[in-house]
């Protein structure tokens, strides 16, 4: 079976053999001429107040908790939707249960706020 | 042995093709974009434009590529790798044919054929997030970074109504292997129908499709979607800080995903390469009046032409064209090209759909953004995945 995976392997090899061969190669040929203006953070030609690592909106953090638990249960009707014919009603029966958790769970994030942005 | 040469050669085969057509997708874009805003779009370098993609290339190769002086290097240089490297990867477990017959070797048109080639895709997927969040985070760069992050959460949250789309067609197919889901869509409902995921019954996949669509218009950073990189909040989002190669580089990984996208799409949905109508009514026969209907186009502007050099690209392009509606008749290749022919005008018309979208809507606010995917398409997405599971519980024996 790993005979089926050895074109992936050989296409990603490829794939990343392009941009570093071509990024290489131009090295010879194109200019570099380095400065110190020319290389600060680019903020529209104003002499930056202070760096980017400062703090940012915690909402980004509580989407990213979310989709883990969401995304998870998401993987987890995979192998059910394969097996759903053989599995019958009680398949049905089992999926009902778990989505159900899923929507009590997507029910109370709603109702607590966090997925208004604002 | 033979077997590794042959996958060498189809992997060398297709990197070559899909970063030609890469390049001319910027080409088309542009074009396409500017016929509806009623320009002409670009049109100096050679006829029409054609060589526009070439010369892009050129320029960006000889400009000076600088590192900024605060980045994170290391992860400064990762982020173009894994974007691009994880972009054009999906590719390689996507299907572009059927079983062929060349020169007595049988192969699979496609690159590699994984049992669970759909899971394959959705995890590569999810981690072209890394590339976008990446550069926004090493670039150090305040624009970069936000852009960055609206990216990250934006495309993470778009991924769960994707995978919810992706699981409604799934039932009716029970498999995850793109090959078995192409040949479970062949066949016509009676006799005219084909019986594509978006009108096969039980459940037509319509609302799958469209909620499939629009997902992916937010993970490829698309207008309406586009807030990583809106120019006139953000300058260029993400790859501020990136110039020469490297930003290339997020441009070959942006495309390469929207490729990704429609091909899958049409894999899913539209039936992959099973012709619109039975083969019976002559839909082997369609590539070629199709290709000789627009030859035909061609001679006839040559004969009025609206610009003088009309007299001499018209009739050459025609010639092409000919000639390649007649490959279609060739019985030796017949095979091949046909189903080719109808996958790639599914993806070609997609590829339309994202351009013409473009260039029709405005872009969103972020909190609409998120609002509309976490309290209407996530949820739409599971009420649709529950019918459907209803539905073909009901009609299985």
């Amino acid at each position: 079976m790993p005979d089926g995976y050895l074109p992936i392997f050989l296409f990603l090899i490829v794939s990343i053999l392009f941009p570093t061969v071509t990024l290489l190669a131009v090295r010879v040929i194109r200019p570099s001429q380095p400065g110190v203006v020319k290389q600060e953070a680019y903020e529209c030609g104003i002499p930056a107040e202070s760096t980017a690592r400062g703090r940012y909106s915690v909402r980004f953090y509580i989407v990213a908790i979310l989709f883990v638990i969401f995304d998870v249960e998401t993987i987890f009707l995979y192998p059910w939707a394969v097996r759903y014919r053989q599995l019958g009603w009680f398949g049905v029966a089992e999926m009902g249960v778990f989505l159900a958790i899923l929507v009590l769970g997507y029910v109370w994030a709603y109702r607590r706020g966090a997925l208004k942005w604002v | 042995m033979n077997y590794f040469l042959l996958t060498l050669i189809k992997a060398g085969l297709i990197a070559f093709v899909l970063v030609t057509v890469l390049a001319y997708l910027v080409w088309v874009e542009r074009k396409v974009l500017a016929h509806i805003q009623l320009r002409v779009g670009p049109n100096r370098v050679g006829p029409h434009g054609l060589l526009q993609p070439l010369s892009d290339l050129v320029k960006l190769l000889f400009k000076e590529g600088f590192i900024p002086s605060h980045v994170n290097l290391f992860f400064y240089l990762l982020a173009p790798f894994m974007a691009v490297a994880l972009s054009l990867g999906s590719i390689a477990v996507i299907p572009l044919g059927p079983q062929i017959d060349v020169f007595g070797i049988k192969t699979n048109l496609g690159l590699a054929d994984v049992n669970i080639g759909i899971l394959f895709m959705l995890g590569l997927g999810s981690l072209g997030v890394y590339g976008v969040a990446l550069a926004g985070w090493a670039s150090n760069n305040k624009y970069a970074l936000i852009g960055g992050l609206r990216s990250a959460a934006q495309m993470i949250s778009y991924e769960l109504p994707l995978a919810l789309a992706i699981v409604a067609p799934l039932l009716m197919f029970n498999t995850l292997s793109f090959r078995e889901v192409v040949d479970a869509q062949g066949g016509y409902l009676f006799g005219f129908i084909p019986q594509w995921a978006i009108f096969q019954l039980p459940v037509p996949q319509l609302i799958s499709f469209i909620i499939f669509l629009i997902a992916a218009f937010a993970e490829t950073n698309r207008i309406p979607f586009d807030l990583p990189e809106a120019e006139n909040e953000l300058v260029a989002g993400f790859h501020t800080e990136y110039s020469s190669m490297l930003f290339a580089a997020f441009f070959t990984a942006e495309y390469g995903h929207i490729t990704t996208a429609c091909m899958v799409a049409s894999v899913l949905f539209l039936g992959g390469w099973q012709p619109l109508w039975p083969a019976a009514y002559g839909s082997d026969f369609f590539p070629v009046v199709a290709h000789w209907f627009f030859a035909a186009i061609c001679f006839w502007h040559a004969r009025q032409p609206a610009r003088s050099y009309d007299r001499y690209t018209m009739p050459i392009l025609g010639i092409i064209l000919f000639g390649a509606g007649g490959l279609f008749l060739v019985p030796f290749l017949k095979p091949i090209l046909v189903p080719l022919f109808w996958f790639l005008s599914k993806v070609a018309f997609l590829i339309f759909t994202f351009v013409w979208v473009r260039g029709t809507l405005p872009r969103f606010r972020y909190d609409q953004l998120m609002r509309f995917t976490w309290t209407f398409l996530f949820p739409v997405a599971l009420v649709n995945l529950l019918i459907t599971g209803l539905l073909v519980a009901l009609t299985t024996k």
